[in-house]
Formats: structure tokens, sequence, C-alpha cells
């Protein structure tokens, strides 16, 4: 076996992690230990990014890095542990999760994310293509997290731990989006946050809950 | 220049009227943003008929022919949701529905998702196609929600996070679109997600990248469409919201969404691989047509009803679009335009029915033509307009959409029949029983504004008879150049 740079080897380090603590939000039932978990998420996803902008010399992805370490490690967490503070939802769990069953299909969808984005990494060119697999993995974990969770709360966290993956994809696939982009797309997400934790309240006040079971009502019969 | 003035000035309208909307004179104001918005464009149509396509801003902006006409159309269905809203929004204040603080917020969205869905029109940057589509779903989110009713949270909330989860496939699909244009236009530049770029390289990109970006973008800007099956959140968010916001979300969003589908599909075919990107179209319109229609049997709710048929009319548009060739292209950017213009007419008219009614459960609804002609005529004429019948331009498009499915995919046609029929005889029954019968309903404290109903409804008359010699020419530009 050939021996990797280790700014690779790194990289492919971070990357795992990202796929652990995606099982680990996947599986975490308490709502203040699920946040800390997509703090974690932020931090290794801008520890990764900033050693591929060390080992690539793409300076524009020094400032994806602390964009994400802005928003995503900071604000975001700063802001979902103020509300559930102020929710008083802190210590709430998750009931009826079937755990082992939603493990089991979520290692069922890293094998297909890993199947899918194989004949694409192959034609990417960056250093970090062969983690593409581990992204749409993290995109589709999330989106499992939202499926499975019947919490208000639960399922925004899960939606920004899937533009979390869509960030570590774009970084893996082609070192970052331009700029502009980027910016915009951090812009919208921490826009879409602050109105979700003023709509919790809505909800709070008209079902004296943040369980979805309440939200019933509008189906087809 | 005027197309800074389309974009600046709904962004402008929005600033300004998040700090003086509680005036009494905010819906005026909103009038004038939005009439301010629909003469900008019209001088940038103008502009575009003499000069011809436009870049601005570092190519970062751009007008075509497929473009220019939906902008136009955008600015001036906002207009007359505008001057709909004055009097509406003014009913449900003095019903108790919506305060002062309330209608605040309701003004600044307006002009913020007027200006949401113009930035998506107008760029040319894949990215900030995607932002500004985000943008419009955070914007509606709040519109949905306005009356804080259990059902409409619950409508807004199933609505952010479908579309939400929706879009972010979306995201996927444009990053991996820049991944394959990245090779042929390098990075450096940040040209690589500029429509006009890749429209040149197109025959130069990796055809597998780009059929798998393609799914994940029908997929993600689908949702936004209301295809089926994803079209779950599409009736509650009609039927909770205001009826303005219906409105402009089934005459305006949906085809701003469909727009960007469009986009992307005109670089996977260019990239030459088979014809996967118009099946798959073609596939989830069918399957919107023959869904909607037979959901449109089960509905009460007379919103919820026009949500459905909204679904069916954006499945047969999806289907032009997926057959592709000039006749149907051309059909299809038709429709586009006439499906708008009624729609919005007959939620206009829905709007003033369910508040003379008080209520939006059609059976409670009977005999608006006696105690309101102009209402009970807008609404059955538009009802007449959407389900197809001739003079009107819907019957036109979809003549034209129908006689091609028969030349090139004959096995559709009764499929799209089949659909067109039972859609007809369910919302025609329906809209008939509340027409006719023992009026129910009563008189309102404000003279409803009826004049958005019937001027849309003759320019569908008019596009229907005849077809202004311009109009014609950038259809048949746009169909050429999507193909």
């Amino acid at each position: 076996m050939t021996h990797l740079p280790i700014s690779i080897q790194l990289i492919n380090l971070f990357a795992a992690v990202l796929l652990l603590v995606s099982f680990a939000m996947l599986s975490q039932r308490r709502l203040v230990s699920l946040i800390d978990l997509f703090a974690m998420q932020g931090a290794v996803l801008c520890l990764s990014t900033a050693t591929v902008a060390w080992n690539t010399g793409q300076t524009h992805l020094y400032f994806s890095a602390v964009l994400t370490l802005l928003l995503k490690v900071i604000a975001l967490p700063y802001l979902l542990h103020r509300l559930i503070r102020r929710l008083n939802v802190r210590w709430e769990a998750e009931p009826m999760l079937n755990i082992p069953s939603t493990m089991l299909v979520g290692v069922m969808l890293v094998i297909f994310c890993f199947g899918l984005a194989q004949p694409i990494s192959e034609l990417a060119s960056t250093v970090t293509r062969s983690t593409l697999g581990i992204a749409m993995a993290v995109v589709m974990l999330s989106f499992l997290m939202i499926i499975t969770r019947r919490k208000a709360v639960t399922q925004v966290i899960g939606f920004l731990a899937m533009e979390n993956g869509l960030f570590f994809a774009a970084t893996s696939a082609t070192y970052g989006m331009p700029m502009v982009v980027e910016l915009s797309v951090a812009l919208d997400v921490l826009v879409g946050m602050l109105i979700l934790g003023v709509f919790f309240f809505q909800i709070r006040e008209r079902f004296d809950s943040l369980d979805l079971h309440h939200m019933e009502s509008l189906k087809e019969d | 220049m005027e197309i800074y003035f389309v974009l600046g000035i709904p962004l402008a309208g929005a600033l300004a009227l998040a700090l003086v909307g509680e005036r009494d004179w905010a819906p005026e104001a909103n009038v004038g943003i939005s009439l301010a918005t629909l003469s900008a464009a019209a001088a940038l149509t103008f502009d575009v008929i003499g000069h011809g396509p436009l870049l601005a801003w570092n190519e970062q902006l751009f007008v075509d022919p497929f473009n220019v006409f939906l902008v136009a159309l955008t600015a001036l269905v906002g207009a007359t949701t505008s001057i709909f809203s004055r009097p509406y929004m003014r009913i449900e204040q003095h019903h108790g529905r919506v305060n002062v603080r309330r209608l605040r917020l309701y003004h600044s969205m307006f002009q913020m998702f007027m200006f949401t869905m113009l930035l998506a029109l107008l760029t040319n940057n894949m990215g900030i196609l995607w932002v500004a589509m985000e943008a419009a779903t955070l914007t509606t989110v709040l519109l949905v929600s306005l009356y804080r009713t259990p059902a409409s949270l619950e409508a807004a909330w199933k609505y952010f996070i479908l579309c939400g989860v929706g879009i972010a496939q979306a995201l996927f699909g444009t990053i991996l679109l820049y991944l394959a244009a990245e090779r042929l236009l390098g990075a450096a530049g940040s040209t690589a997600l500029l429509w006009t770029h890749l429209n040149d390289v197109k025959d130069g990109l990796e055809p597998t990248v780009l059929q798998l970006a393609f799914v994940f973008l029908l997929v993600g800007y689908g949702t936004k469409v209301g295809l089926a099956p994803l079209h779950n959140w599409l009736p509650d968010a009609h039927a909770e919201g205001p009826t303005p916001i219906s409105a402009v979300l089934s005459g305006l969003l949906l085809n701003v969404a469909l727009y960007a589908v469009v986009r992307c599909k005109v670089l996977v075919d260019g990239s030459g691989n088979g014809a996967l990107a118009g099946h798959l179209m073609m596939g989830f319109g069918l399957l919107s047509v023959v869904l909607a229609a037979f959901f449109l049997w089960r509905q009460r709710d007379i919103k919820r009803m026009f949500a459905y048929s909204s679904i069916e009319h954006m499945g047969i548009i999806t289907f032009a679009f997926g057959m592709g060739g000039p006749v149907a292209t051309f059909a299809a950017l038709l429709h586009m335009t006439v499906h708008s213009l009624t729609k919005s007419a007959i939620f206009f008219a829905v709007g003033h029915a369910a508040q003379k009614a008080g209520t939006q459960i059609m059976e409670n609804i009977r005999g608006l033509i006696s105690m309101s002609p102009t209402v009970g005529w807008g609404l059955m004429l538009g009802t007449l307009a959407i389900l197809g019948m001739p003079p009107f331009g819907v019957f036109a498009s979809e003549f034209l959409i129908l006689i091609t499915a028969m030349r090139d995919h004959p096995w559709a046609t009764p499929i799209l029949l089949l659909g067109l029929g039972v859609a007809f005889a369910a919302v025609f029954m329906r809209v008939q029983a509340m027409i006719f019968g023992e009026p129910t309903v009563k008189p309102l404290p404000q003279s409803p504004a009826l004049v958005p109903v019937f001027t849309h409804l003759a320019i569908v008359l008019m596009l229907g008879l005849y077809m202004p010699p311009y109009l014609a020419e950038w259809y048949r530009q746009a169909a050429e150049m999507i193909g």
C-alpha cells in the first residue's frame, strides 16, 4: 500500500469523523446533545475545509472555513441553545425511536451513496474526490433524520446537518462553490434559522407543544 | 439599466414597507411599487425587443427571449395581485383575521417575494438561482402562516420542510453541474456557473455527471413546481394562506421553478446523451396530470380544488417541455403564460367569493351570480378558460400539446385526455353549483377589485384569438433555444 501524504490522510480522517457524527446524530434522542453534535459536525467540517485549503493552496477555502466556523460552530448552535432554553424543551427527549432499524437503513444508505458517487468521483480532479461518497451519505443520513423525527426542532437540526453535507460535497468535489454563491447560501441558512426560531414560538402557542403529531389535520381523506 | 430597476424597486419597496407598512396607505404604496416594477419590466422588454438579449453586472444578470416574457408576466401578475390585495386585505382586517402588524409583514414580504422571483429569472448564475428559489420559499413560509391559525401553521411548516429538503437536492445537483463545468471553464474566474457560458460549452460537458445532476435538480426544483409525487405541500399552502398569495404561488412561483428546471434541461440535452431529461419530465408530468385530476374529485375546499388544478396544469406544461421540439415547446411557453393569467384571475374571484360566503367550503357557497354578478361571471369565465374551452388561450396551447403528443408519443394521448376529461367534469360540476342556486352569500364592507380578474381574462381571450407577432416571435426564439 502506498503512503498518502499526511494532509490527505487528515482529510480522510475528518471525513470519517463527519460520517460518524452523522450516525451519532441519527441515534441521539436528547435535544441538547443533538445540538452539541451539530456543533461538532460543523467543527469537523471547518477543520477539513482548512486542511484542504492548506493542502491545495486554494485561498478562498480559508474564507469558507472561517464562514463555517462563524456560522455553524458558533452562531447556529448558540441560537439553537438559546431557543430551546426559552422554549423550555432543553431536556426533552424523542420518544419512540427505533434506533437499531434506523441505523440499519442508515448503513444501507451509505453503501448506496458510495455506489452512486463512484463514477462521479473518478471524474473529479480534486485530491479530496474520494470523500464525495461520504458527503452524499451525510446528506442522505440527515434526510433520514428529518423523516424519522417527530419534533420540530429536531427536523430543523436535520435540515441544517443536510446543509453541512452539501457544503462538504462542494469542497470535496470542486474545492467549494464560487464565493458569492457560498456567501448567499450561508445568508439563506441564517435567515431561515431566524424565521424558524420565531415560527417555533407560534407553533407552541397554537399547539402547546412542538410535537408534530398535533399537526396532522391537513391531509387527503 | 432597466434591469437594475426591475430588481431594485421591489427590494427597496420591501425594505420601505418593512418600516412604514402599518400605515393606512401601505396597500396603496404596495400597488404603487408593483406598478413601478411593472413599468421597469415593460421598459426592459422594449429594450430587449429593440436591441436583443443583454448581459449586465459582470454577466451575473442576463435577459434572453426565454426569461424576458416571464419577467414581464411576473411583473404584470404581481401588479394586478397587489391591486386585488388592496381591498381584499382590508376586508380581512375588517373581519379581524389580521392586525396592522401582520399587514406590515404581509406587504413587506409580498415585495420581497417579487424580488426573489425576479432575481431567480434574471440571474445568469445557477448558484444564485438556487439561492433566490430558497429565499422565495422563506418569504412565502411567512406569508402562508400569516393568519397564525393552527391549520396555516401546519401548512407553512409542511411547506418549509418539504420545499427546504427538496431544494437542498437541487443544491447538490448544482454542485454536480459545477463539477462538470469546472473541467471546461476552470474555477478561477468563476464563470463555471454562469448559464450563458455553460450553454456555450454544453456539448463538452460530461454526460454521466450531468444526467445525475439533472435527476437531483428535477427532484429539487420539481418539488417547488408541485410535480406529483412531490406535491403534498401545494394544496395546503394554497388553501391556508391569504388568497393574493395563492394567486402568486400558482401564477408565478410554480412557473419560476419550472423555468429553473427547463434551464437545466437545455444543458443536459446539449451534453448529448439520449433523452433522459425529456423522458423524466414527461413521466413526472403525466403522473401529475392524472393524480391531480382524480384528487380534484375529492376536494371540498374551493382553494384546494384550484390548487390541484394548478398541479394538473404544471404537469401538462412539464410534459410538453419533456416532449421537446419547436411546436411542443412553443405550446408549453404559451400555456405557462395563459395558465398563470387565468389561474390568478380565478383566485381573485375565489377570494372575494369566499369572503362573501364566509367560508372556503364549496357546499356552503351558493348563488354567487345573483348576489354579485361580476364575481360570479369572473369565476365562471375563468373556470371555463382554465378547463380549456375555446376560444380562450388555454384551449390553443392544450390543443397544440395534444396534437404533438398524438404525433410523437401516441401512447400518452389517451392518458392526457383522460386527465383533462376527469378534471373538467370535477371542476365544472362544483363551480356551476356555486354560481347558480339559492344565494347564501353576504355583501362585503369594501367593494371588491374586479378589474384584475377581467384584465387577465381579456388577455387570455386575446391570446386564444390573436397573438401579437412579437410575442409569437419570442416564443419561437425561446423554443428554438430550448429545443
